[in-house]
């Protein structure tokens, strides 16, 4: 894990592994011909901040009573989860080329009973927060010192259950609990603040009683500084991330036909060319 | 049954730290002694059940054993989605149990009714389904399932119902409890219904007809052992629910029974609630009555299919 805060070599680091997992994951979904590929390059700074600054894990130990938790509630993105959890030691990251293949450990939604580092089966939106703040109310029960995150799509802040989680957490005074909302601005069928009043985002965590820190979703420094920020103790954080759905490679960004579409193997290298990696 | 079920939450939970009582924001004063003695295992997680659920399961993935509370068809049917995945997919040790029941809130309206809990639940994977006839035989349900490992939904009624049995009476997954010895008829009845079996094979005994009774708090799984007995000695087989017809406890038997490979020498008949809601007011008595759930109809349809010798 790195120092925070971050020094210019591992803020670089960070950066490059970046742009290595989006390439992992539009070659993933080429190769799968799987769906999801924009919420997947979306949320993939995040997921390098957590694991290469915050998380406390050890992939040797990933069923260790006292490891910090992260459920990713977003499951339909899963295949950046898997390639970070990869990079971070969990298992070969020559599996990853058995991403949604029969039989394989990588299914195309989540499921805890494939490879370790995965959590929870979150095929299904809005479980997710719930399950964390479980996680989050057994670490004050049992006295055993650790953290929850939930990282969550903005669509799945849609499902009623997330509030009903919302309002409990602060009267719970989960200050181990941090929810991040990876805010891409679209869902499967059009622009969520078109589909549902989704703004204030922000403001809708603040009013439930969350400390709530808006960043850019792709700035790791950013992201970075929201996670180690001091916090009151008792006090659930949200942070809302404002991402482009398609990060990483200019013909994905923004486009939401990348909800479904999957990449041919032109569009590969052009990624690659556009992502600078050999 | 209430009462009961909250005195036995506390006795298990002062056994067992890993106890953690779930409440949707019922229960006023019922766990005031849970509370008192075990103050950070106790949580109202407010009118919210889905959320309750999927916290439930997270504190089980860690260790915890909570048991989650409130009104049945709120604990079942609009959670259902959440217990589906998140108990029963990963496999959490979980107790859901359900309060008011069938018809106990009958007074209440159709919101209230639970005729299709035992139906849901019972699909799914790994789920065990009780039913128990009284706040004795809850007692032993809460202790079995408690010690045991995997989800389990128990369906219990009100306050104040019949208390049939002088203590627990021990409760084994897949075994029924034969609560009298007869001979050509066999009552299954599941959950607050045996007081209501105890009254037809009474009726029926006027008539010459000795009737064996079970209580089947143990709706999944079934007692095959019994089953397979009661179908090759009985002529008559009768499953007593207060439950809908499609999906609960006789059909449970009934799936049971078309799956042997032999043919039974019993006629199964089913008693339960029909596929249609009660819109008019009224309490259990009279709700059971509207849907024919009273001995007398049941005597009455039993005795209907016997020989002419009864």
């Amino acid at each position: 894990m790195n120092p925070y805060p971050l020094n210019s070599v591992d803020l670089a680091h960070l950066q490059l592994l970046s742009r290595e997992v989006r390439l992992q994951l539009i070659s993933m979904s080429h190769r799968a011909q799987s769906a999801h590929l924009g919420g997947a390059l979306s949320c993939v700074d995040l997921l390098v901040a957590l694991y290469g600054t915050r998380l406390n894990i050890n992939p040797q130990q990933p069923d260790d009573p006292l490891r910090d938790r992260l459920v990713f509630s977003k499951g339909h993105a899963v295949s950046a989860l898997y390639t970070v959890l990869a990079r971070h030691g969990f298992f070969p990251v020559e599996e990853l080329q058995h991403y949604n293949e029969e039989g394989s450990r990588l299914p195309e939604q989540p499921s805890p009973h494939c490879v370790p580092g995965v959590e929870w089966a979150t095929g299904s939106l809005g479980h997710g927060l719930g399950v964390g703040i479980g996680m989050a109310l057994a670490s004050h029960i049992q006295e055993k010192p650790y953290n929850v995150y939930v990282v969550m799509s903005d669509g799945e802040c849609q499902e009623g259950s997330v509030w009903e989680g919302a309002m409990l957490a602060p009267r719970l005074q989960l200050g181990n609990l941090t929810a991040l909302v990876d805010f891409n601005k679209w869902q499967a069928t059009g622009r969520s603040n078109e589909v549902m009043a989704m703004e204030s985002l922000k403001a809708k965590w603040e009013a439930f009683g969350w400390i709530t820190r808006e960043v850019d979703g792709h700035n790791l420094t950013e992201i970075t500084e929201a996670l180690h920020a001091p916090r009151p103790a008792h006090v659930p954080l949200a942070i809302v991330a404002h991402t482009v759905k398609g990060k990483g490679a200019s013909f994905i960004e923004d486009d939401n036909n990348w909800h479904y579409r999957s990449p041919t193997s032109d569009e590969v290298e052009q990624a690659r060319l556009e992502l600078a990696l050999p | 049954m209430r009462n009961a079920f909250a005195e036995e939450i506390t006795r298990l939970g002062s056994a067992d730290p890993r106890l953690v009582m779930l409440s949707a924001d019922i229960g006023n004063r019922l766990f005031d002694k849970f509370k008192a003695m075990h103050p950070t295992r106790f949580y109202n997680c407010g009118v919210a059940e889905a959320n309750m659920i999927s916290l439930a399961a997270g504190l089980a993935s860690c260790g915890l054993r909570p048991v989650c509370y409130t009104i049945t068809p709120f604990i079942t049917a609009r959670c259902f989605e959440q217990i589906r995945v998140d108990i029963c997919y990963h496999q959490m040790p979980v107790m859901i149990v359900g309060t008011g029941s069938g018809l106990s809130y009958a007074g209440l309206g159709a919101t209230h009714h639970s005729l299709e809990d035992m139906a849901l639940l019972r699909s799914l994977p790994g789920m065990r389904v009780l039913a128990p006839s009284d706040s004795m035989e809850l007692r032993s349900c809460l202790r079995t399932a408690f010690a045991g490992e995997g989800a389990t939904y128990i369906r219990i009624g009100k306050k104040g119902e019949p208390v049939l049995c002088a203590e627990p009476p021990g409760f084994t997954f897949g075994t029924w409890r034969q609560v009298r010895t007869g001979a050509e008829v066999a009552l299954l009845s599941t959950g607050n219904m045996l007081p209501s079996a105890l009254a037809t094979a009474d009726l029926l005994a006027a008539h010459g007809i000795t009737p064996t009774v079970y209580s089947c708090a143990s709706v999944k799984p079934l007692d095959t052992a019994t089953l397979a007995r009661v179908f090759a000695e009985c002529e008559t087989v009768v499953t007593l629910e207060e439950h809908g017809l499609i999906g609960g406890f006789g059909s449970a038997v009934a799936e049971w029974l078309v799956d042997r490979e032999l043919p039974p020498k019993a006629r199964l008949l089913r008693f339960g609630t029909g596929d249609h809601f009660l819109h008019h007011p009224g309490e259990q008595e009279h709700a059971r009555q509207a849907y024919g759930l009273t001995p007398a109809a049941i005597a009455q349809a039993v005795q209907a299919t016997l020989t002419p010798a009864y």
